[in-house]
């Protein structure tokens, strides 16, 4: 077997960032040049008959369960790739109680951090992982720029790391073996329907103006629905944090206690669960402002109403996914799985990440599978020069538009928040269950 | 010693079926039970012995909330199924006069129950909505000149919603028991002068009571275990114990899940005692 990683790992080092689909494919070429290096004295075709037939399963959040991946994976890497969809509850769930359904799990961080220590999954070793060094360093150790501030909340670098290969103890500088890698990320803020709103929305506290009365929403997941409420009752001035990703029980309660007033006082439509309901709310027109992710803008949108990812001065409430090995997996199976996972790091995933309006871990490799225009759009703030299609060929912008809250830097530089669960967890679920019933 | 045979080889025979139970309805429920005193934290349960699940449950204020909220919608349910269920029914078993006709308007109501009932609760949600169907009818009918706001993510649309999904429930066991009735006492009662609502009244009502106690059992319990049409149809804001269970069961809650079903068994148990109390339908089947 470790010869076998010895040759996969050659094949990798080929600038292109594709040769895999060569070694995979086509594997005397791959042989000779692995050969050329000395790597290898093995029987590296062998392996490469034997991984088309690993079916690898993987669950996750719909966000980044996307059939095209699966499929690309089948042409480059020549493995199966099975996706199941679910939403972050089920995800935490299934992660914790049934650790023999999946393969790969492909979580957020603050579930990570609940969801680790269960000791159903285990630690990549990133010395394994040729991309490794691409990835940014936002998940390495908080900071985006040497000079940028860690965020409050479950920032990713916080869980991303245990101590070893056996250790469920996150540690808390970056060490050879890896939680996650991280796949996906973006800021949230509100969406809101500029033709219904005849005004300039700058703050979350905006949520609760009684003009919106009867048009607002917020998003019924406990542990991210009280960041929001966070973010909107702190605008206000009606509560200050120590930090809002892990909050006292007095100001949860104060929190909730501002957020049942206005739900009495019939601020909210409706309270969404998942992302297809946020979409319906916002494309009839039940609701004019509400929490939103970057994607179901992009849906309304493209259903031809207007709808703006509106950046507000107190900054965004981040998220981030990434993608962890199973504790059963061994053998080849081990083997395909990290295949994969340094594959999703290489660039052809980020790119498409990327066109959907989230963030790829490791930007420089997505950069080449981007034309300068996209790149110029997403990443750079700039403004579109042709129009800007969705990864399945859909016009999302059209020329000239410029993205919602500019570039990666300005929008991921402006977290003030990262998702996370809280040591009141239980108190917060409660007390949130007490504002759905209120 | 024949006896004794006897008893065994009736032993064995009931042995199958309650074996079903035990290993379907007995065990699970027993764990349910011990599941509901252990502890937890944000990933695992921790097996114990606390009675802190149950005082929280017990003692909140959102419980009882939750409890009434949902004992509404389960009255509201009952009350439109049964006038629904009780009509309709007397429709196909007295005016209708052929077995022909009887059956293909019966299948007419089974039409919509071959669709699943999440589709079915769905569909009211564009009809309903602020820019939906009904409203932009009534605005342009003048009779309106605000869109209706309580149609849609109200109580009124849980109702709505349970009453169109649970109809046929009442309707099934009511026909059943009406066309049990011998029709010579309907015509009785019309020769002894009785009118007739008279007729309805003290002879059809209570001659169709098993079926009206089957129909009220079934839309009762479902309503009141009931999550996913409260959580759709009104948007999410209101909630139901169902509902509760099922978002404990989400955050891996499993023990404070457990507790809130062992209460709502107990609870539901006691309202189907009580409905059979009133109707014994053992006696009438």
């Amino acid at each position: 077997m470790t010869i076998e990683k010895k040759v996969s790992k050659t094949s990798i080092e080929t600038e292109t960032g594709v040769s895999r689909r060569g070694f995979v494919k086509g594997a005397a070429a791959v042989t000779g040049a692995a050969i050329g290096s000395g790597a290898i004295t093995g029987f590296p075709t062998i392996w490469a008959q034997n991984i088309k037939n690993v079916t690898l399963r993987q669950f996750g959040t719909g966000v980044s369960n996307i059939n095209a991946v699966a499929d690309k994976v089948k042409e480059d890497l020549g493995f199966t790739l099975q996706m199941t969809a679910l939403d972050s509850d089920a995800v935490a769930q299934r992660a914790v109680t049934q650790p023999n359904s999946f393969d790969i799990a492909d979580i957020e961080y603050w579930i990570c951090k609940k969801v680790f220590p269960a000791g159903t999954m285990q630690p990549m070793d990133t010395t394994k992982l040729k991309n490794y060094q691409y990835i940014s360093k936002l998940f390495i150790d908080g900071k985006l720029t040497p000079d940028s501030e860690i965020a409050q909340g479950t920032a990713p670098h916080t869980v991303g790391f245990v101590e070893g290969a056996d250790s469920v103890e996150f540690a808390s500088a970056p060490t050879q073996w890896m939680t996650l890698i991280p796949t996906i990320y973006n800021a949230d803020t509100l969406g809101i329907r500029p033709d219904l709103i005849d005004r300039e929305i700058t703050s979350w506290a905006d949520l609760l103006d009684p003009a919106f009365k009867g048009k607002a929403s917020i998003l019924n997941i406990p542990s991210i629905g009280i960041m929001d409420a966070a973010m909107v009752c702190e605008a206000m001035g009606e509560v200050t944090y120590g930090d809002k990703g892990n909050m006292t029980q007095e100001e949860i309660d104060k929190t909730i206690a501002v957020m049942i007033d206005a739900k009495k006082a019939g601020q909210f439509r409706a309270f969404w669960k998942s992302f297809d309901e946020s979409v319906n709310l916002m494309a009839s027109g039940e609701v004019v402002i509400q929490s939103m992710w970057s994607p179901a803008v992009a849906a309304v949108r493209s259903k031809g109403i207007a709808c703006k990812y509106q950046p507000l001065k107190e900054g965004y409430r981040a998220w981030g996914g990434g993608i962890g090995l199973a504790k059963h997996l061994s053998g080849l199976e081990l083997e395909a799985a990290y295949e994969y996972i340094d594959w999703y790091l290489s660039g052809w995933v980020g790119a498409y990440l990327n066109r959907q309006g989230y963030y790829s871990a490791a930007p420089e490799t997505a950069k080449k599978f981007m034309s300068e225009d996209e790149w110029g759009f997403w990443m750079e703030g700039k403004a579109a020069e042709g129009d800007i299609l969705s990864p399945d060929g859909k016009v999302m912008e059209k020329a000239g538009a410029v993205r919602d809250g500019g570039s990666y830097e300005e929008r991921m530089g402006s977290v003030a928040c990262w998702n996370s669960v809280m040591d009141e967890n239980k108190h917060m679920v409660r007390k949130w269950n007490e504002f759905i019933a209120a | 010693m024949a006896s004794d045979t006897s008893k065994r080889s009736s032993y064995f025979l009931i042995s199958p079926m309650a074996l079903i139970f035990a290993v379907f309805l007995v065990i699970p429920l027993l764990t349910i039970v011990v599941v509901s005193f252990w502890d937890y934290d944000e990933y695992r349960i921790l097996p114990d012995f606390i009675f802190e699940n149950y005082e929280y449950l017990l003692g909140s204020s959102v419980t009882w909330s939750i409890y009434l909220n949902t004992l509404k919608y389960a009255v509201l349910t009952w009350f439109f199924t049964l006038v629904i269920g009780f009509t309709v029914a007397y429709f196909l078993a007295f005016h209708v006069r052929s077995l022909t006709w009887q059956i293909v308007f019966f299948m007419l109501c089974t039409i919509p129950f071959w669709t699943s009932n999440i589709i079915r609760m769905i569909s009211w949600i564009p009809f309903l909505g602020r820019n939906g169907l009904l409203n932009s009818a009534l605005i342009n009918l003048g009779i309106v000149d605000q869109p209706l706001e309580f149609l849609l993510f109200s109580d009124f649309a849980v109702v709505l919603a349970d009453v169109h999904l649970y109809a046929l429930f009442m309707v099934v066991p009511i026909f059943n028991s009406m066309m049990r009735i011998d029709r010579s006492l309907v015509e009785a009662a019309r020769d002894a002068g009785a009118s007739g609502f008279e007729t309805l009244k003290s002879v059809i009502v209570p001659l169709s009571k098993p079926g009206i106690a089957i129909g009220s059992i079934f839309v009762i319990t479902v309503v009141m275990g009931d999550f996913i049409t409260v959580r759709l149809m009104s948007g999410g804001q209101s909630a139901s114990v169902g509902l509760q269970i099922s978002n404990e069961i989400g955050l891996l809650q499993y023990p404070a899940a457990a507790a809130s079903a062992v209460v709502l068994l107990i609870t539901v148990l006691l309202i189907v005692t009580a409905l059979l109390r009133l109707v014994d339908i053992r006696k009438e089947l």
